[in-house]
């Protein structure tokens, strides 16, 4: 390998006018070398100093690509540093959020007691003790855990049956009807009903219904399932649509019955797409915070009972933790109490993904027999 | 035999069919229902804030002076937000379709997808702790440098809970509808109309500009409207990152309170008149809500027949 040989290869006429391959690696470390000169002036830290030298590395490719190849080829390569920036940029509060609460839950959550005890009696004399001597944080997040799973244990039990039967109208019955537009058209209309407007629904319901003021867990569960049935709706529809006219055809041709059909082929066709549908759908309310706020009120011991009294949740025991601590003048154990709770909260939301998932893959209908 | 049999398990399957077809045709009505029983549960229990004497209140001037800025001040957040996410959203997901390799995709999908699947009072929380503690120093560099724009204008507040803030953080809340609505039209872009821009030498940007751009703009409105929706509605994020007070211009100055926040961080406390009042800003919210998802899904309903975002 001679020089003279490399030398008319880069002249070669399908190559000219291009830049060698190895110009974005010099372009990289040169920028990386000059942001570390320009941070140390004015002061360094690690995350100025990644942000600048992408933003250097992208302006010095595309002024080289824009001197060497032209403006074509230069604003091709703004674009791309555009669209891989603005990627990047996304996936910062991502990991900033889940560092957060993984660096501020973790000591939370492995306090003894957290997962087992309520808040009942944990004041803030108690705090302000565990302060003061370094002795562990009191109390736990055992009744906010309970509440959240009865409440959106509740808001299943009444979703599911009314979305499922709807998407069974939408797709087997209503196929074109006047109807059945309306009830897309209004299904989708209701995914965007803002979270606090569904607690207020329920608040304003029981208010008339039963008394002004009734903070219940079943009156939250009615404010989750406003929610949660368009979320199921919207997933059972997709997943009925795709289940082939064969299998129905087939039933009918042997004399079976339409709801028999509906019940025994169309429905077992597709639960493995419904159950991870309704598993979202959970996951997806049992975060949601604003309509608990105003519909269940907030407890510090344990309550079991949807029907009667206060009923506590994770996201409002998060909230009042943060906003209003035990104890004002130690607000360290709230929030270490706060995050514990949030990152258990997200687990528990990841965990149900998870198991959407896995739904989806066991129950699918077993192909090529 | 046979016709009796027939005839007998005719009359059981007919009932079985009725009853099963009624069941399902009363389940989609009472979606119906539940929706109108929303409007009209919250407009019997606003009613008694539009027949009450405007000293009884808040503020003491009636309920327009009360709601006006608190409205001004959601359509505020969701502006910044909506700023925010559109550009980054677009641009994400662009990268997912046409820029990452296809083995990467979809994996990349479901990393943006985590974000939504993060309950809103985390983000509230973190944007509380981490998110405004970082954004002090930011926020005092552009009440010095900037403050001549109206809103940049200075002192910064210490704390950092200000609307920008809030702003950001409904940002990172919509960026994931944003992306997953666009994603979905960009992967639906003619793959012909794009083999045949590269074919004639246009370079990638320019594919996607002439082919993919024009085709997907229908469904990016739609996309933006309802993230615009989502960030209208979203309490927890800004009643734990605001601290709220009256209509201010300045966005680094703590000040200005959006609608469901108002709701949230008030209807514990709330009784009497007051609860009305609240509950007929949730009313305003919701039509407000109400209108913006109405247009976001009639536009996507009219181009329904060549993209995939419904």
């Amino acid at each position: 390998m001679s020089l003279a040989t490399m030398t008319p290869r880069k002249r070669s006429a399908l190559t000219r006018g291009q830049l060698p391959k190895y110009t974005p690696y010099a372009i990289a470390g040169a920028a990386i070398i000059l942001a570390a000169a320009l941070m140390s002036v004015i002061g360094f830290n690690a995350f100025g100093w990644g942000v600048l030298s992408a933003v250097l590395f992208a302006a010095g490719w595309v002024a080289t690509t824009a001197a060497v190849e032209g403006s074509r080829k230069a604003k091709d390569r703004l674009a791309t540093s555009l669209v891989v920036g603005s990627f990047l940029v996304a996936l910062l509060p991502l990991v900033s959020v889940i560092w957060t609460v993984l660096a501020n839950g973790i000591p939370g959550l492995l306090q003894p007691g957290f997962l087992g005890t309520s808040m009942k009696g944990v004041t803030g004399v108690q705090d302000n003790a565990s302060v003061a001597n370094g002795t562990p944080v009191l109390g736990g997040a055992y009744h906010a855990l309970m509440g959240s799973v009865l409440i959106t244990l509740w808001a299943t039990l009444i979703s599911v049956p009314i979305g499922l039967l709807t998407s069974i109208y939408l797709v087997e019955y209503g196929q074109g009807s006047r109807l059945a537009k309306a009830i897309t058209f209004f299904v989708d209309v209701m995914t965007g009903i803002p979270s606090i407007v569904a607690g207020l629904f329920a608040a304003a319901f029981f208010g008339l219904v039963i008394a002004p003021g009734t903070k219940t867990g079943i009156v939250a569960a009615v404010a989750l399932s406003v929610l949660m049935i368009p979320v199921v709706v919207r997933s059972s529809e997709e997943m009925l649509k795709i289940v082939p006219n064969e299998l129905r055809e087939a039933a009918y041709a042997l004399g079976v019955r339409k709801w028999r059909t509906i019940v025994k082929v169309v429905i077992p066709t597709a639960i493995s797409g419904i159950a991870s549908g309704v598993t979202l759908a959970i996951a997806r309310v049992i975060g949601e915070t604003a309509p608990l706020l105003v519909t269940a009120g907030f407890a510090t011991s344990i309550n079991l009972n949807v029907f009667s009294g206060w009923m506590a949740s994770l996201p409002t025991y998060i909230y009042t933790q943060i906003m209003s601590p035990t104890s004002p003048s130690n607000p360290g154990p709230s929030d270490q109490r706060a995050w514990a709770a949030a990152l258990l909260l997200i687990l528990l939301v990841m965990a149900l993904n998870l198991i959407a998932r896995l739904v989806a893959r066991i129950f699918s209908p077993k192909t090529g027999r | 035999m046979s016709t009796n049999s027939l005839r007998s398990t005719t009359g059981m399957g007919r009932t079985g069919d009725k009853v099963f077809s009624g069941a399902a045709m009363a389940a989609g009505i009472l979606i119906l229902v539940v929706l109108f029983s929303v409007a009209i549960f919250l407009l019997v229990q606003a009613l008694p804030t539009f027949s009450a004497k405007p000293a009884d209140l808040t503020g003491g001037e009636g309920f327009f002076s009360y709601i006006f800025p608190i409205v001004i001040g959601t359509l505020i957040a969701a502006a910044i937000a909506l700023i925010i996410a559109t550009p980054i959203g677009i641009g994400v997901a662009l990268f997912i379709s046409h820029y990452a390799p296809r083995r990467l995709a979809q994996g990349l999908g479901y990393v943006v997808d985590l974000l939504a699947a993060i309950p809103s009072v985390v983000y509230g929380a973190w944007g509380a702790s981490f998110l405004a503690s970082n954004l002090k120093e930011p926020y005092a560099w552009l009440a010095e440098n900037l403050g001549w724009i109206p809103i940049f204008a200075g002192p910064a507040s210490g704390t950092a809970k200000t609307m920008l803030t809030a702003g950001i953080v409904l940002a990172v809340m919509v960026l994931p509808i944003i992306t997953s609505l666009t994603r979905e039209i960009f992967l639906q872009a003619p793959k012909l109309h794009e083999e045949a821009a590269l074919a004639l030498g246009a370079t990638r940007w320019e594919m996607i500009k002439m082919a993919v751009l024009p085709f997907a703009r229908p469904g990016i409105i739609s996309a933006v409207m309802l993230g615009l929706g989502r960030a209208l509605g979203e309490t927890m994020a800004v009643a734990l990152v605001l601290s709220s007070g009256p209509l201010i211009a300045s966005l680094i100055q703590s000040g200005n309170q959006t609608v469901a926040a108002e709701i949230a961080l008030n209807f514990p406390e709330a009784f009497g008149l007051r609860l009305n009042e609240l509950i007929a800003a949730g009313l305003v919210l919701f039509l407000i809500t109400l209108a913006v998802n109405m247009v976001a899904r009639w536009i996507i309903s009219r181009h329904k027949e060549f993209s995939g975002a419904n």
